[in-house]
């Protein structure tokens, strides 16, 4: 009996000592100056030698904070503009740049790389508050194995998806809880305008199936996923196929998704994120961004890999639309989708 | 020596203030304190949140009751027949709970496409209600398990001498004492379900809404706060009705017992009962976490270890060994906070300590039943106020989880401490014991298998954490459920297998922790059935 009493004890001020040491610990963080705190997307990657390039060329620690998705990303940085939890963020793409810039927590800063490609993706009235990294282009990807052993010839633009021909043989994301889905919608309206409405009700017609994001499409319900589904025409990325052997993307109506770096206003450690925005735009990582995030460069020369430049080359035109057009429409668009497919 | 006492039991009031009620009146101030706030009302309408709401409820409620039923024969295996290997069921329960839900979506799409499609529910209500069972059966199971192991033996002895049926001596006897265990079972999973998210979304295709669905929607996909914080009000009022609810439910008093239930060989056609059930558990709960195993070794359709090779070289930046580090230090940090503040609100709920401390208490079971998104919220612009040194302390994070987990492990152990005997704590403390003494020897050893199973639960909770704690996000720190939700997000083979890997890896290191607190248990609490039985 009495020793269950110390051993509760024991446990009491084991916790108790616990608590405090970790207290202790914060207490003694580093100096701001010495490291440099980068907010991304949950997806963010870089491998491990370039990370300790920057912290051997710079002497500063880059720590990565990973912060949810893109929109959960982009409302925080928005929600305390002048009093950040980082000091740059990476990853907020065109669909939700708007909302930081409008909330005002970024910092002007323009890399004097960005005038090699970077700039030509800059948001227009705001080309010094968020400088472009990379672009992932969101476009249908059919697999070609399927369409070989049925002997149908594969569609080849988004128009064909609404013919009777390639009946019950798409399926989409929901743009509400997808931003893949969200990219395609954008997709439509760059290419159809006011007939985008049209255009839906004749997909959703034709039977496209609809799922709530890109891991339960590619992955479980696209023929060429892990899952080997059912219908072999998907909403993905263009360069899916590199890592999806015997699948193609139609590269005729892409939306590029383009994601930016910013410096955030009130950082601790203002020259350190500058030197990040450099960092990022630097030759090294724009060529190890196709293989760790899937994603293309936006700086010029930079080579893709070998199975990229076959497999899975960057469409020469897109759909683009300035981030303030699309925050401006992006509720109206949802809604109007929704009645449309009937959801 | 009552002024210490109320000092005491006032911890998990000052705890719940200060993790939950700041950060969400800190956003509630900021989202209707701006120029372009809304009223409460119109919020509502604009976001027809009466439907939501009676959406949420529904099927918050029918899962809790899905899950009671399928529990109903694994809690009475459990309970009341002697198996080798029952104590390894009572951890299997526990697994589901710690996958991050964009697995257990999957998994499920997977099963409803695939052997399951003659069903022909690949989406929809029915699958959601189907997975949240197989998430929350642990906690029926582990609840009224223990409960029925408190039933005193002799009186349902008696009762059957007295001529009484098997049926009867079950509905009079063990039935009312199980009745307080159930309500806090259901209570808990009604607020689990009531703020479900990745299942919701998956599994209902983004068709099902509901005030959780919503509130991301508002708050994330519009940035409308006022909307986002006016529908986390409605779901406040939601969770304190159905906890008062439950309170009324499971308070109807039961005589006590020190003694447990000895559970005994099945015999005869009882045998073909315990296959039944054995059946029925490995359909419900092994398999799901049998595919995942066998999804983890096959990547591209060939067995191989790619999956579990790009785990640890350094494909990753940060590879799943530290994070499973990160992950397991500060779930267990989480556990220890949560299981000292839990049994303090607790015990204050059963044993007094005035009318503060008692709503103190309930309203601690509050957090499981508000919305990720807005407690997430709230963190940011709380934190935002605090000096740097504060906001990046490395206990933020655990203190957090612990926050979530603490209504679990007050909701556990509130009806097993109804269950022990005052006679035994007046002996004890007639004998000369201080009330701390009285607490460990009697209540804690009297409880100690659902000790176990709350610090267990607590530990998968705060480990498969996938809500709040996203926007907390501190420096090189992933946590697995991240990096598998991540992995979930790439192309390719390898990738997926790796997501599967690293949701294996979650699942073994939960399964680890959770047999340790299983077995420390078990040597506490079973010497005192063993010193019964003989």
């Amino acid at each position: 009996m009495k020793r269950s009493a110390q051993t509760f004890r024991g446990v009491l001020a084991l916790g108790l000592a616990t608590v405090l040491g970790a207290g202790a610990l914060a207490c003694t963080s580093s100096d701001p100056a010495d490291e440099v705190n980068l907010m991304t997307h949950d997806s963010f990657e870089l491998p491990q030698r370039l990370v300790e390039k920057f912290q051997d060329d710079t002497g500063l620690k880059l720590n990565i904070m990973r912060s949810g998705d893109a929109g959960q990303l982009s409302s925080v940085v928005s929600l305390t503009p002048g009093s950040p939890k980082g000091d740059a963020v990476y990853g907020i793409d065109n669909t939700f740049a708007a909302r930081p810039i409008e909330a005002g927590a970024l910092e002007p800063y323009t890399s004097p790389l960005a005038a090699n490609g970077a700039a030509d993706f800059a948001i227009e009235n705001h080309v010094d508050q968020l400088t472009a990294v990379d672009r992932g282009d969101v476009c249908i990807n059919v697999d070609d194995d399927w369409f070989d052993d049925k002997g149908v010839a594969a569609p080849t633009s988004m128009d064909d998806l609404t013919k009777p021909e390639y009946r019950d043989l798409t399926v989409l994301m929901d743009p509400a809880t997808s931003s893949p889905g969200m990219s395609f919608l954008l997709a439509t309206v760059g290419r159809y305008g006011n007939k985008a409405r049209d255009y839906w009700r004749d997909l959703s017609g034709n039977g496209a199936q609809i799922v709530d994001g890109w891991e339960i499409a590619y992955n479980q319900v696209f023929s060429a996923g892990e899952g080997h589904g059912a219908k072999p025409i998907v909403v993905s990325y263009a360069s899916s196929p590199a890592a999806t052997p015997g699948t193609h993307a139609i590269l005729d109506s892409c939306f590029a998704q383009i994601e930016y770096v910013g410096v955030l206003k009130g950082a601790r450690n203002v020259d350190g994120a500058k030197k990040v925005v450099d960092f990022l735009l630097s030759p090294e990582v724009q060529a190890a961004l196709p293989t760790a995030m899937y994603v293309y460069p936006v700086q010029k020369n930079v080579p893709l890999p070998a199975d990229w430049r076959q497999r899975a080359p960057a469409p020469s035109w897109t759909v683009k639309m300035s981030p303030d057009y699309i925050n401006a429409h992006r509720e109206e668009w949802l809604t109007q989708w929704r009645e449309t497919v009937g959801r | 020596m009552r002024f210490v006492r109320g000092a005491v039991l006032l911890v998990p009031l000052l705890f719940t203030a200060a993790v939950f009620a700041w950060p969400l009146g800190t956003l509630a101030v900021h989202a209707f304190g701006s120029g372009d706030a809304v009223s409460l009302t119109r919020a509502w309408e604009a976001t027809g949140a009466w439907r939501l709401l009676g959406v949420t409820a529904a099927q918050a409620a029918g899962s809790a009751a899905a899950a009671l039923v399928v529990a109903a024969p694994i809690v009475w295996l459990i309970s009341t027949v002697r198996l080798p290997g029952t104590g390894l069921l009572r951890i299997v329960v526990t697994l589901p709970f710690v996958l991050p839900t964009v697995v257990v979506g999957v998994a499920f799409r997977a099963l409803f496409d695939g052997p399951l499609g003659f069903l022909g529910a690949s989406q929809g209500w029915t699958v959601i209600i189907a997975a949240h069972t197989f998430l929350n059966v642990a906690v029926v199971v582990r609840v009224v398990s223990a409960a029925w192991q408190r039933v005193d033996p002799r009186q349902v002895a008696a009762a059957r001498t007295l001529g009484a049926s098997r049926t009867r001596a079950f509905l009079g006897i063990v039935a009312p004492r199980l009745l307080p265990a159930a309500a806090a079972a259901f209570a808990l999973i009604f607020l689990f379900c009531s703020t479900s998210y990745g299942v919701i979304v998956i599994l209902g295709g983004g068709q099902a809404r509901t005030l959780e669905t919503e509130i991301y929607q508002q708050g994330i996909g519009y940035a409308r706060l006022p909307e986002a914080v006016a529908l986390s009000v409605l779901q406040i009022v939601m969770v304190l009705v159905a906890l008062a609810v439950a309170r009324l439910l499971g308070s109807a008093r039961v005589p006590q017992a020190g003694v447990m239930t000895r559970a005994r060989r099945p015999r005869g056609l009882a045998w073909i009962a315990v296959g039944a059930v054995l059946v029925w558990t490995a359909v419900w709960l092994v398999l799901p976490i049998v595919t995942l195993v066998v999804r983890s070794l096959r990547p591209g359709g060939h067995w191989g270890l790619a999956g579990y090779r790009m785990l640890t070289d350094d494909t990753y930046g940060t590879s799943a060994t530290s994070s499973l580090w990160y992950s397991v230090t500060s779930a267990l940090l989480a556990t220890v906070i949560a299981v000292v503040v839990g049994l303090l609100g607790a015990a204050a709920l059963t044993r007094g300590g005035g009318i503060v401390t008692r709503a103190g208490a309930a309203l601690s079971l509050l957090p499981l039943g508000v919305s990720a998104v807005t407690l997430g919220f709230g963190y940011v612009l709380a934190l935002s106020r605090l000096p740097y040194e504060v906001a990046a302390s490395p206990l933020v994070v655990p203190c957090v989880q612990a926050l979530i987990a603490i209504p679990v492990v007050i909701g556990v152990m509130v009806p097993a401490f109804e269950q022990v005997s005052p006679r035994l704590r007046d002996a004890a403390a007639t004998l000369g014991a201080g009330p701390l003494r009285v607490f460990v020897t009697v209540d804690l050893r009297l409880t100690a298998r659902s000790l176990s199973a709350a610090a267990a639960f607590a530990f998968v909770m705060a480990i498969g954490e996938f809500g709040a704690t996203t926007f907390l996000a501190r420096a090189n720190t992933t946590t697995l459920p991240v990096l598998i939700g991540s992995l979930m997000g790439r192309p390719g083979a390898d990738n997926y297998a790796a997501a599967m890997a690293a949701s294996v890896l979650l699942v073994a290191v939960s399964a680890v922790v959770v047999a340790t607190a299983e077995l420390t248990a078990a040597a506490r609490g079973e010497k005192k059935t063993d010193a019964h039985a003989d």
